[in-house]
């Protein structure tokens, strides 16, 4: 669970701060768009399997 | 004067349950082996009845909830209530003391859901999901409720007046958003609520049916000629840590204002219940709503309208830290909606989701209504830390916390101090097979008399840390504790009476 480890509480959010970064714009660009697949792939790996079969099956009985 | 904003609250979260590799399992059962795996066979059971506590019922195994599908429920060292209800695993926050508590204490029924899931006996292949949602997208809602302790005083149709359109509109920061709608409304891509499309009425006594934005049901768990409970049964379950904070702190600074005569002049919607659907569906956040009289409005500008008198009732009578925290925070959420809804996806489930939907969208060309990003929505709710899409945000840096996993870890095993919540936490956690059951406002206790021992706790605001940790720590039997009770030691508003 390390890549869970608690993240302090923060006025900013970090994508906002990476965005207001001075540097040229591409260059922020190509580092988000990385970042950004990178958290994509690591979902994918968690991915519950056959998403279409998953999501038919989720029925839940109502509740409150 | 310093009026102090000081409201007892809690949480109530059914959570969505399934079990893969056994088709057709029965829901019942399964939430049944979640209680059964967490509680263990030395559960102390909840008592619905104070009057004639049940005095057989005591314990249970994950071999008898084979037999007893029925009802299962235990009380938790952390003064939680963790049941069955309505076909899903339902835990109810310990009563706590001020929104970040709260806040802390609903985070940690996610950590209780998981262990019990990891732990719960089940059949080869199988494996238990528990997700902290409250919609299986097709048509099927459970809820999340919020409970706030007011004062009996304010008459209810007040409270109606002015806190139906802070409820309706306070979604913009409340919810934790949904793939499509339900329940006949109609179709949309993305909206905010996960619950919006399942309320159909303006006040009622209904939780399952007919949904109602002010639920009216009367069950104080307290004095009742002094206080009401306050049942908000409109709100979303949610996983940002600072949403739930935003969201119990919001609400009760709004009825704390109320209470105080700080509100003025209601704001009224001509339409409440489209007004919910309108705003749900609407993620841009532009659209209006119209107000008795005919004014329209934004959600955004009847939120801050509510935070406009809400902060000047505050500079007039003083606030606590944490409910000025609460006010920073509302404005900063109404700031960045208004000019970006995006820009909040740090500390919103509702606009995380969407960002993150958005993102599978580019990448993968997938049109609204492709079966990933509905699992991509459900996913985002699963409270297994190693599946759930919200920790994953977290772990990327992408959503804020406000908690460390230690003080999660800790709300899970003790109780809050400042309520009775410590009363019964420590008392379960001491004297455990003593305590022969329990519920909000009493306790029961098998002293080895004939008679069993009831502790009652009518006011919530007693049997803290303060009053009787030392009685407690004294105590080493249930029997001494009741002796000390009997014995007039008047400190902790508990008496004992023979059941």
């Amino acid at each position: 669970m390390a890549e869970q480890e608690r993240k302090q509480p923060r006025r900013n959010e970090p994508a906002r701060e990476a965005a207001a970064e001075p540097v040229a714009s591409h260059d922020v660009g190509g580092e988000l768009t990385e970042k950004i697949d990178g958290l994509l792939e690591e979902i994918d790996s968690v991915l519950e399997e056959n998403a279409e079969e998953f999501v038919r099956d989720y029925v839940q009985k109502g509740g409150q | 004067m310093s009026r102090s904003v000081q409201k007892v609250l809690g949480t109530e979260t059914e959570f969505g349950i399934a079990l893969r590799g056994r088709p057709g399992f029965d829901p019942i059962l399964a939430s049944s082996l979640v209680v059964a795996a967490y509680a263990g066979p030395a559960a102390i059971h909840w008592s619905y009845d104070e009057e004639t506590p049940g005095r057989d019922a005591r314990g249970f195994g994950p071999a008898a909830a084979e037999t007893d599908t029925g009802m299962l429920n235990a009380v938790l060292s952390n003064g939680a209530r963790l049941y069955v209800d309505h076909a899903h695993p339902e835990y109810s926050t310990p009563e706590c003391l001020d929104p970040l508590q709260g806040a802390l204490y609903d985070k940690s029924g996610e950590l209780i859901m998981a262990r019990a899931a990891a732990t719960a006996v089940l059949g080869p292949g199988e494996r238990l999901l528990i997700h902290k949602n409250n919609s299986d997208g097709k048509g099927n809602s459970y809820g999340t409720h919020e409970n706030y302790l007011m004062a009996r005083a304010l008459p209810f149709e007040e409270i109606v007046r002015h806190l139906t359109a802070f409820l309706v509109t306070r979604q913009v920061f409340t919810g934790a958003g949904k793939v499509g709608s339900e329940n006949g409304r109609p179709a949309v891509s993305y909206q905010i609520s996960q619950r919006a499309d399942f309320f159909e009425e303006e006040v009622g006594l209904e939780t399952t049916i007919r949904r109602p934005i002010i639920n009216t049901r009367d069950e104080p768990h307290a004095d009742p000629a002094l206080y009401r409970r306050l049942h908000v049964i409109v709100g979303d379950a949610n996983l940002s840590e600072e949403q739930i904070f935003l969201k119990l702190g919001a609400t009760a600074l709004v009825l704390a204002a109320l209470e105080n005569g700080r509100m003025g002049k209601p704001l009224e919607l001509e339409a409440p219940v489209e007004a919910l659907w309108r705003i749900s569906h609407d993620p841009t956040l532009r659209r209006t709503v119209r107000l008795a009289g005919g004014r329209t409005a934004t959600a955004l500008d009847l939120q801050r309208e509510y935070l406009a008198r809400v902060a000047a009732g505050a500079m007039r009578d003083g606030v606590e830290p944490v409910y000025a925290r609460v006010l920073a925070l509302w404005e900063q959420a109404l700031s960045e909606l208004e000019a970006d809804p995006l820009s909040t996806a740090g500390y919103l489930d509702w606009t995380a989701k969407l960002a993150l939907l958005e993102q599978y969208r580019e990448r993968d060309r997938l049109a609204w209504d492709h079966p990933k990003l509905r699992l991509l929505d459900l996913q985002y709710h699963d409270v297994d830390p190693q599946r759930s899409l919200h920790r994953r945000l977290v772990g990327a840096g992408r959503m804020r916390r406000l908690f460390s996993d230690e003080e999660i870890e800790r709300a899970a095993a003790v109780p809050p101090e400042g309520t009775r919540a410590y009363f019964r936490g420590r008392c379960v956690a001491k004297y455990g097979e003593a305590v022969i059951s329990a519920n909000w406002d009493s306790l029961v206790l098998d002293t080895g008399r004939a008679a069993l021992q009831r502790v009652p706790m009518m006011d919530p605001l007693r049997g803290g840390r303060e009053s009787v940790a030392d009685l407690i720590d004294r105590c080493a039997s249930a029997a001494d504790l009741v002796r000390a009770l009997g014995g007039s030691d008047g400190r902790t508003g508990t008496q004992t009476a023979s059941s």
